[in-house]
C-alpha cells in the first residue's frame, strides 16, 4: 500500500472517529451554553445509550436495516428523556446555587450512571453473555456490513465500509439540522437568545426554563444518535467508555470554542484526525499526549478556542 | 509492652470489623486462630477468573477441614480492584496490604492478580515479614535480578529476606516460548504490542528480545491506550504491514479484544499472540467468538485443568463437583496456593509469621495439584512447563505443551 493510500485512509477512519466524538461534543457544548454548565454526565448518558442498544438487539433479535431504524428511534428517544431527568431533578434545583453546586451534582450524577452500567451490564441476559461478568467490556453484534464499498476506487489499500458509511449518513444530517435548527427555528433562536444573555431572555417573554429543558432533550438525543453509531461502528461496549468518551467530547468542545456549535463539530473532526495520524504517522503511545498538546498550544493562542467568540464576561 | 499495643490496636480494628455483624466471631489473639487471605480484582472483567480462583482456594480449605496442624484456618476474599478502574487498583492493593499487616491472625496473603498490585504489596508485606503466594504474577522482576528494573528484586525485600512466592513460572520463560512457537508455527513477521502495564510491557520486550534473536522480523514496536475507543489507525497501519503475526501484551482489561476486532475489521489476515493475561473467556466475549476463531493464540504457564494428571485431575473432578462449572485456568493456581499456604502452617506448628514465612520458603518436594515442585532460593515454583492455546469453538483450547519441566 502506497504512503498516499494509507493517508487517505488514515482520513476516512479519523474522520468516522472524529464524528462520533462530534456528536457527543455537541451535548456538552450546547448544556454549556446556555447554563455555563460542565456536564460530566453526558459521556456516561452516552454509555447508557449503547447499553440499551444491545439489550434491544438481544431481547428483540434486531437485524438489518429494520433493526437499525429501531435503534435509531429508541436509543435517542431514551437518552433525551433521560438527559431532561436529570436535569430537572439534579441541575435545576441547583439554578440559583453558586456556579460549584451544579458541577458537582454533575460529577455525581456521572457516577451513579457509570454504577447503573455496571449493574445493567450484569443483568442475566443472553446478549451480555448471560452476564458472566458485570463490568466485562460486551461484544456488540455487527449489524451493519464491514465489506469495502468503494471496491478499490480510491486505491487497493482505501477500505470505506459500511460502517463507516453508517457513521458519515447519520452524523452529516444530523450536524446539518441542528445548525439549521439553531438558525432558523423559534426555539432555535430562545435557545441562542438564553446563552447570550438569561436574564434579557427571560425580559424578552423567553420562557428560559423550557429552553433549557429542550436544550438537554436536544443533546440527549444527540448522545442517543452517538451511542447507536458507536456501538455499531466499534462493536464493543463497557460500562466504562463514557469516561473516555466523555473526555475527547469535552476536549473537542473546548478546542473549538465551548458554547459554539459548528466549533464542537470542528473540534471532534480534528481530534479524530489527529488521533489517526499520531497513530499512523507516529506511534499509538504518542496519541493522547499529541492531542492535549495541541489543545493547550491552541488554547493559549486562542483563548476561546478555534471558533469561540470573546469569552462573554458576567457580572 | 508492644504486644500489649498491638493487641489494644486489633481489637479495635477488630471491633470495627465485626461491627454490624455481631460479634460471634473469635476475638482478634485468638491462639487456636490463623487467617488466610487473598487479595485480587474481584470487581470488572478478571472477576469470572478470580472467582475460580477463590473458589480453588476455598475447595483447598474444605478438604483440609479447614485446620491446619493445631490451628483452626479461616479465610477472607478481599478485592483489589475498584469500580471506576474496572481493573486492579493500587490504592486499594495498598489498603489491603496494610490491613493484613495490621491484623495480627493473618499469616498468609494469596495474591496478586496482577503484576503491578504485586508491586504495590510485596514490600509492605514484607517489612512485617508476611508470606506471600501469588497464583498468578508472572512478572520476572519480582524474583529475578536482570531482567527488570536495576533494582529489582532488592526493593521489593526491604527486611532482607524473600516474602514473595508463586506457583506460576515467569515472562522471561513466557515471552521466550512465545516466540518459539511463533516461528514453529510459521512465522517470519511479527508486530510488538503492549499496554503500557508493568505486566504486558515486560512480557512483549521479552518476547521482542527474543524474537530478534530467534531471526523473526520484528516490523513495529508500539505501546497502546488501553481506554482507547477503538484501534482502527493503528490496525489499518499493522494491515498494511502485514506481518505474519500480532504480539500483544496484556490482557482482557487492557483491551486485547477490541485490538483483535479492529485487526479483523481492518483486513489482517495474519494471526494473534496473547500471554496468559488473555486467557480467560472474558477475553473471547469481547474480541466477539468469530474474530478470534483459529486465529488468536495464547501462550500460558501450566496446563489447562483437563490436563492436570494425580492429584491435579483430582482437583479437576472435585472442582466440577462442587461448584458445577468448569474452572477457568488459574483455578488450580489458587488452589496451589492454599495447599502450599496450608502446609506450611501445619510445619511451622506455631502462628508466627516468620516462622511460617521460613516454612513456605522450605517447600520441597512438594505433592501439590500441578505436579511435584518446590520453591527455588527465589521464591520462584520450580516447574517450567508451559502450554500453547488457540481459540477453538468459541473457547480456550489447548493446542500443545510448549518447553519443559
Amino acid at each position: 500500500m502506497g504512503g498516499f493510500e494509507a493517508f487517505l485512509q488514515q482520513v476516512l477512519i479519523g474522520l468516522s472517529n472524529g464524528m462520533i466524538i462530534a456528536l457527543i461534543a455537541l451535548g456538552y457544548t450546547m448544556v454549556y451554553g446556555v447554563l455555563e454548565l460542565i456536564n460530566f454526565a453526558h459521556g456516561d448518558l452516552f454509555m447508557l445509550g449503547t447499553f440499551l442498544a444491545l439489550t434491544l438487539v438481544g431481547a428483540l433479535g434486531l437485524e438489518g436495516p429494520g433493526g437499525l431504524a429501531v435503534l435509531l428511534a429508541a436509543c435517542p428517544a431514551f437518552c433525551a428523556g433521560l438527559n431532561w431527568a436529570i436535569d430537572r431533578w439534579a441541575y435545576r434545583p441547583l439554578r440559583e446555587a453558586p456556579k460549584m453546586a451544579p458541577l458537582v451534582s454533575a460529577i455525581g450524577v456521572s457516577f451513579i450512571l457509570m454504577n447503573v452500567g455496571l449493574f445493567w451490564g450484569a443483568l442475566p441476559m443472553e446478549a451480555f453473555g448471560g452476564g458472566r461478568a458485570a463490568a466485562a467490556p460486551k461484544d456488540f453484534p455487527a449489524l451493519v456490513s464491514n465489506a469495502d464499498l468503494l471496491g478499490g476506487a480510491l486505491g487497493a489499500g482505501v477500505r470505506f465500509t459500511g460502517k463507516e458509511l453508517l457513521v458519515w449518513a447519520v452524523t452529516l444530517p444530523l450536524l446539518g439540522g441542528l445548525t439549521a435548527f439553531v438558525r432558523w427555528t423559534r426555539l432555535g433562536m430562545a435557545m441562542r437568545a438564553t446563552a447570550q444573555d438569561p436574564v434579557a431572555a427571560r425580559l424578552m417573554g423567553i420562557d428560559v426554563d423550557r429552553v433549557i429543558g429542550a436544550t438537554f432533550l436536544l443533546g440527549g438525543a444527540l448522545a442517543g444518535f452517538a451511542s447507536v453509531v458507536y456501538a455499531l461502528y466499534t462493536n464493543t461496549i463497557s460500562f466504562q467508555l463514557g469516561y473516555r468518551a466523555g473526555l475527547d467530547a469535552f476536549t473537542a468542545a473546548v478546542l473549538g470554542g465551548i458554547g459554539n456549535l459548528p466549533g464542537a463539530a470542528l473540534g471532534g473532526l480534528l481530534i479524530g484526525l489527529v488521533r489517526a495520524m499520531s497513530d499512523w504517522a507516529i506511534a499509538a503511545e504518542w496519541t493522547q499526549a499529541i492531542v492535549f498538546a495541541i489543545l493547550i498550544l491552541i488554547l493559549v493562542f486562542r483563548p476561546s478556542g478555534l471558533l469561540g467568540a470573546r469569552v462573554r464576561e458576567k457580572v | 509492652m508492644k504486644f500489649r499495643v498491638r493487641g489494644a490496636w486489633a481489637a479495635a480494628l477488630s471491633a470495627l470489623a465485626v461491627s454490624g455483624c455481631g460479634r460471634g466471631g473469635a476475638p482478634a489473639g485468638d491462639p487456636g486462630l490463623v487467617k488466610i487471605v487473598s487479595s485480587l480484582p474481584r470487581t470488572g472483567s478478571a472477576a469470572a477468573q478470580t472467582g475460580t480462583i477463590v473458589n480453588g482456594i476455598r475447595l483447598a480449605l474444605e478438604e483440609a477441614g479447614g485446620r491446619a496442624g493445631p490451628f483452626r484456618v479461616a479465610y477472607e476474599d478481599w478485592d483489589d480492584a475498584s469500580p471506576q478502574r474496572g481493573d486492579w487498583d493500587a490504592a486499594i492493593e495498598a489498603a489491603n496490604a496494610d490491613r493484613a499487616v495490621k491484623d495480627p491472625d493473618v499469616v498468609v496473603y494469596i495474591g496478586t492478580y496482577n503484576s503491578g498490585a504485586a508491586k504495590v504489596s510485596i514490600p509492605k508485606l514484607n517489612a512485617a515479614s508476611l508470606a506471600m503466594i501469588s497464583p498468578a504474577n508472572t512478572y520476572p522482576g519480582f524474583t529475578k535480578a536482570g531482567l527488570g528494573e536495576p533494582n529489582e528484586p532488592a526493593v521489593y525485600r526491604p527486611s532482607g529476606r524473600i516474602n514473595f512466592f508463586r506457583v506460576v513460572p515467569t515472562d522471561d520463560l513466557q515471552g521466550v516460548l512465545g516466540a518459539e512457537w511463533v516461528k514453529k508455527l510459521g512465522g517470519a513477521s511479527v508486530f510488538v504490542l503492549h499496554d503500557r502495564e508493568l505486566y504486558g510491557k515486560g512480557i512483549a520486550d521479552l518476547f521482542k528480545a527474543h524474537a530478534g534473536k530467534i531471526g523473526l522480523r520484528v516490523l513495529g514496536y508500539e505501546g497502546i491506550d488501553s481506554r482507547a475507543a477503538n484501534y482502527r489507525s493503528l490496525a489499518a497501519k499493522i494491515a498494511g504491514l502485514a506481518p505474519d503475526w500480532v504480539y500483544f501484551g496484556g490482557t482482557t482489561q487492557s483491551n486485547g479484544g477490541q485490538l483483535v476486532k479492529d485487526l479483523r475489521a481492518a483486513g489482517f489476515r495474519g494471526r494473534v499472540l496473547v500471554p496468559d493475561g488473555c486467557v480467560e473467556n472474558a477475553f473471547i466475549d469481547s474480541a466477539g467468538a468469530a474474530n478470534a476463531e483459529g486465529i488468536v493464540h495464547a501462550t500460558f504457564g501450566g496446563l489447562p485443568p483437563e490436563k492436570l494428571t494425580g492429584r491435579g485431575a483430582e482437583f479437576y473432578r472435585k472442582y466440577r463437583g462442587r461448584f458445577g462449572a468448569e474452572p477457568e485456568v488459574y483455578a488450580v493456581y489458587g488452589y496451589e496456593c492454599a495447599l502450599a499456604a496450608l502446609e506450611a502452617i501445619r510445619r511451622a506448628g506455631r502462628k508466627d509469621r516468620a516462622a511460617i514465612l521460613e516454612a513456605v520458603a522450605r517447600t520441597r518436594d512438594f505433592e501439590g495439584a500441578l505436579g511435584r515442585w518446590s520453591f527455588d532460593e527465589n521464591g520462584d515454583i520450580t516447574l517450567r512447563t508451559m502450554s500453547g492455546f488457540v481459540v477453538k469453538d468459541g473457547g480456550w483450547s489447548f493446542r500443545e505443551i510448549l518447553g519443559g519441566p
